[in-house]
């Protein structure tokens, strides 16, 4: 049953996110990005972390995608530009080197990370921890209680950038 | 063959067919007891034609809608207009899975565990809830954007900013209940609100939070775009907002949805504030009977509300949500967790 709706809901995130990528529309990328959190959320309950699920449809598919829908709408642009010759065409020879060189540490970040989490995840005994809400929010206010408040004032920055990005001119 | 069929099994699917119907019918009746209220209020008399007292006109409603022409606008977007009344439907039907309505029972010993009323007891249910609704509100946008109608367009936009701003206050309103409770369940909550103070006062929510109740009912007509709240549908602006080119079925779908958000959103006020299914007088397992009472008397207030207060205009709805709804909201949740800490 378990691995059924496993591969039922990974199939439908996979599908849902190629097709964000494939589509012209960009009403439709939103609206299969919509689907491919939701069937994340259902990996998530199988995994027995209904909170985790939870909070993947409120924060990521509800707020911030409205928000998205907002900006699609204002501007809307009803099919994506016809993209140019060729990428090195549009960003000039020396963008192209500053992303490369981005993309290597960024891969080399996230392997970094990956293998490090793999190993303490197989080894010590995790189980019942992600279920459960109050131990969520303990390990949130003791644990990681510094990358919890540096994250809020990343977010109140873009907040204040937004806020004075948005602000007419007085001159 | 018989013996592998579990009854608890069947009981449960017993429950949400019975469930699912009854939300159907309640849209039905909020459709009768609206345009009844109305017309009272309006000194007129109302449907009176079809059934008893008009009772079956929703029914006649929905027969002539079954057999209208299904139009779509030519410059519509075909799948996303095809799909938003579908979203705005399942959203409001799932968002009441998750409510207690009763307690346990065995339906007089024919079943081996007792099964309890409510459609799934998930232990996080009023996050569950406050997902769900802010995914009915896509089934409004799409609606409005793909129709390629500016009357639609505007009302969908309406739709969002207006949830945006109203989400806020609602979800600080639902955590100070959570908080006072100390759970997330709705079961849990209900069960701590049981017993009396001085034997005779309901040991209810809304008297520990009169302002997070007022707050959650203010946010709760808005996020369904009732009246006075109704900007996303203002026919005197708007035509008829977001579903404006939509007729047939899937107009009815939009207009089920909001009935249903309407009993979802009452049904959710009593759970929190109104301690759910527990009342004096009647025995636990008739519980439900005054769960019904409840949510009955919070969308009588809805329909009376809608008929008696003239619609805002809508910068002042915003300036309400933004500058006194969740700054008093903000306050009601810094004081409920002082006083949590303070009386343990």
């Amino acid at each position: 049953m378990d691995v059924i709706a496993f591969y039922v809901f990974g199939a439908i995130a996979i599908a849902a996110s190629l097709g964000v990528v494939g589509q012209r529309n960009p009403m439709h990328s939103v609206m299969l990005l919509i689907s491919s959190f939701g069937a994340l959320a259902g990996l998530y309950v199988i995994l027995d972390a209904p909170f985790t699920a939870v909070t993947q449809i409120i924060i990521y598919a509800g707020a911030i995608m409205v928000l998205f829908l907002f900006v699609v709408m204002l501007l809307n642009v009803p099919r994506e530009e016809p993209a140019p010759a060729s990428l090195a065409g549009m960003l000039g020879p020396r963008a192209i080197k500053a992303a490369a060189v981005l993309s290597v540490v960024m891969g080399a970040e996230l392997l970094y990370a990956v293998l490090s989490i793999a190993q303490s995840f197989f080894s010590a005994g995790h189980a019942g921890s992600v279920s459960s809400v109050a131990n969520i929010g303990q390990a949130l206010f003791t644990k990681h209680a510094f990358a919890f408040e540096v994250t809020s004032i990343l977010i109140l920055v873009s907040m204040v950038g937004a806020v004075v990005l948005a602000q007419k001119e007085h001159r | 063959m018989l013996q592998y069929i579990n009854p608890n099994i069947v009981a449960h699917l017993g429950l949400i067919f019975i469930v699912f119907n009854l939300l159907v019918l309640s849209a039905a009746f909020m459709v009768w007891l609206e345009r009844k209220v109305c017309a009272y209020i309006q000194d007129r008399v109302g449907p009176n034609r079809v059934g008893y007292e008009g009772a079956l006109q929703p029914f006649a409603d929905v027969i002539k809608l079954l057999f209208k022409e299904e139009l779509r606008p030519k410059a519509a977007d075909a799948l996303l207009f095809a799909i938003a009344p579908i979203i705005s439907a399942c959203a409001a039907f799932a968002a009441f899975a998750v409510i207690p309505f009763g307690t346990e029972t065995t339906l007089f010993g024919l079943l081996k565990d007792p099964l309890p009323l409510q459609v799934a007891d998930v232990n996080v249910a009023v996050l569950v809830i406050f997902a769900i609704t802010s995914m009915g509100i896509y089934g409004i946008v799409i609606a409005g954007w793909s129709s390629n109608s500016k009357y639609s367009l505007l009302g969908g936009l309406r739709s969002s900013a207006q949830m945006i701003s109203y989400e806020l206050s609602y979800g600080l309103a639902l955590a100070a209940v959570i908080m006072l409770a100390g759970s997330l369940s709705l079961r849990d909550i209900v069960m701590a609100q049981s017993g009396a103070w001085w034997g005779f006062i309901p040991k209810w929510y809304v008297f520990l939070q009169p302002l997070g109740f007022l707050i959650y009912m203010t946010a709760g007509v808005a996020e369904t775009n009732r009246a006075p709240f109704d900007f996303p549908e203002a026919e005197q602006e708007l035509v008829a907002g977001y579903h404006t080119e939509y007729s047939s079925m899937s107009f009815a779908l939009f207009f089920l949805a909001e009935y249903v958000n309407m009993v979802t959103v009452s049904a959710v006020a009593t759970s929190l504030y109104l301690g759910g299914w527990l009342g004096p007088l009647l025995p636990s397992w008739l519980g439900w009977l005054w769960f019904l009472l409840k949510v009955f008397l919070l969308l009588f207030f809805y329909v009376w509300m809608r008929w008696t207060l003239p619609r805002y205009r809508y910068d002042q709805l915003m300036e309400f949500g933004w500058k006194y709804l969740l700054p008093a909201a903000v306050l009601n949740l810094l004081a409920t967790a002082a006083l949590v800490l303070w009386l343990g």
